[in-house]
């Protein structure tokens, strides 16, 4: 599988995007994209609508297709086989702006069917790990309810539980708090910091730059499908260098 | 009428029940394969399964247990009256439930299908465990519905002389010289079989825009 030990004693990034290119007919979503995360970084990407960065994010586990360059995730190089594809997808987890939670399975059904389905554990011990997690979101106590009878903020966390019931090297969000109600937006993003604070690797695509200056090790500013900017979140904060990164911040955070 | 006449009936009876239950069964197996096929992102067995639909939705019930009975005959496969009513039925019923059920699937939102690839579900897995649960609450209305059309699609047998209940009321009622009142009880014994199920349907209707809110 992984068939590049290259050289000696490097250790791979977790994840490599090079040259990524990917039209939607003429239109072209993402440019020559080249991106690293080394294991255990955290990356905030924000962008304004339309950027490309919800695209780039779902192209890492091939949620959506690009016509040039090459990705690989954690070594292996993101083919188009199912067999490399659903490689990639056990080792990925992805939570997303509308929760998407399986509104026919309970709570704690939500949490146990991957794990069962891909990773083909026993009941006893999908179960264990599914109540382990919960706790760890702090919505144990719900495990039994269905996720209509739960608030937003609820189900976002229930979202990552069940993400991380797979035991994922990576953690994509996309926009985890947009569909929120103000008041629900900080239980989230708490369960975000507590798991950054334990070392998974993230990449986030939001708009909460207090996040950012917290968690992030680097920020990436997107623009028309191209990376504008890369750095770490004092400078990019402080001392954007481009005029359109100038401009979305004044934007975002001028009020 | 006498008592006999009546038994009469009801082993017609009988027989719709029967027609109906095989039809439904088999037409609900085929027509999961073709909503699964409908749905497959295939282009050419998309396109396949869309003109089957089309083919089956376009011409009569009849015409299509004609085709099975007479034409299949012509051909050299030669089979009695209950076995091309079952067939023809079946074909019928899976054309209807295949296209009711590949609206179900479409309704689920796309989110569902996303959140099942990243969680590495397979194919067999999202559909199983995902898709059909979700895509079958949102169809069952209308595949009740379809129900009760094929229950009194069966009567159309009686044409290629199989006896189910309409044949069983035309002989009974040119034995006995009362139309009105023969024909009045072979629709009671329909309206029977068919009306519970049409208010299940729009129970389950109202039940599923309740939880839907």
């Amino acid at each position: 599988m992984n068939d590049i030990a290259t050289t000696a004693g490097n250790t791979h990034p977790m994840i490599s995007m090079t040259g990524v290119e990917k039209w939607y007919g003429a239109f072209q979503a993402l440019k020559d994209i080249n991106i690293s995360v080394a294991k255990g970084e955290k990356i905030v990407l924000c962008g304004p609508s339309g950027s490309g960065k919800s695209t780039l994010i779902r192209c890492i586990n091939h949620l959506e297709t690009y016509q040039k360059g090459e990705i690989r995730v954690s070594g292996t190089v993101l083919g188009h086989q199912a067999k490399t594809i659903d490689a990639v997808r056990r080792e990925v987890g992805m939570v997303f702006q509308q929760f998407n939670l399986f509104p026919h399975l309970t709570v704690l059904e939500n949490c146990m069917l991957a794990p069962l389905r891909a990773l083909k554990l026993s009941r006893q011990e999908a179960e264990g790990r599914a109540r382990q997690l919960l706790e760890r979101v702090k919505i144990a106590e719900q495990a039994d309810k269905y996720p209509a009878q739960l608030s937003g903020g609820q189900q976002q966390r229930v979202a990552i539980a069940r993400a991380l019931c797979m035991r994922p090297q990576v953690m994509l969000f996309d926009e985890p708090t947009s569909a929120l109600d103000p008041e629900m937006v900080k239980e989230v993003l708490d369960t975000m910091i507590g798991l950054a604070e334990e070392g998974m690797t993230m990449i986030c695509v939001t708009h909460e730059m207090g996040f950012a200056r917290q968690v992030a090790d680097r920020v990436i500013f997107m623009a028309s499908g191209a990376v504008v900017e890369e750095a770490p979140p004092a400078e990019f904060f402080s001392n954007p260098k481009h005029e359109r990164t100038r401009k979305f911040l004044g934007e975002i955070l001028g009020h | 009428m006498g008592r006999d006449e009546f038994l009469f009936l009801l082993i017609g009876l009988k027989w719709t029940v029967a027609l109906s239950a095989i039809g439904f069964v088999c037409g609900c197996l085929a027509g999961l394969v073709i909503a699964l096929l409908r749905t497959s992102g295939m282009r050419p067995i998309e396109r396949a399964t869309a003109g089957y639909i089309a083919l089956f939705q376009g011409t009569p019930l009849l015409m299509q247990l004609f085709v099975v009975y007479y034409g299949l005959a012509l051909i050299g496969i030669k089979m009695d009256a209950w076995a091309a009513v079952a067939v023809g039925l079946t074909l019928h019923a899976s054309a209807y439930l295949g296209e009711i059920w590949r609206g179900g699937i479409e309704a689920v939102p796309r989110g569902q299908t996303e959140a099942s690839k990243a969680l590495a579900l397979s194919y067999s897995s999202r559909m199983k465990d995902v898709l059909l649960p979700q895509a079958l609450r949102i169809s069952l209305p209308a595949t009740i519905g379809f129900l009760v059309q094929l229950i009194k699609g069966t009567s159309l047998a009686s044409i290629v002389g199989f006896t189910e209940l309409t044949r069983a009321g035309n002989i009974i009622s040119n034995q006995i010289f009362q139309p009105l009142t023969v024909f009045g009880i072979v629709g009671m014994l329909y309206f029977i079989m068919c009306c519970p199920l049409t208010i299940y349907g729009a129970y389950l209707e109202r039940k599923f825009a309740a939880s839907a809110r």
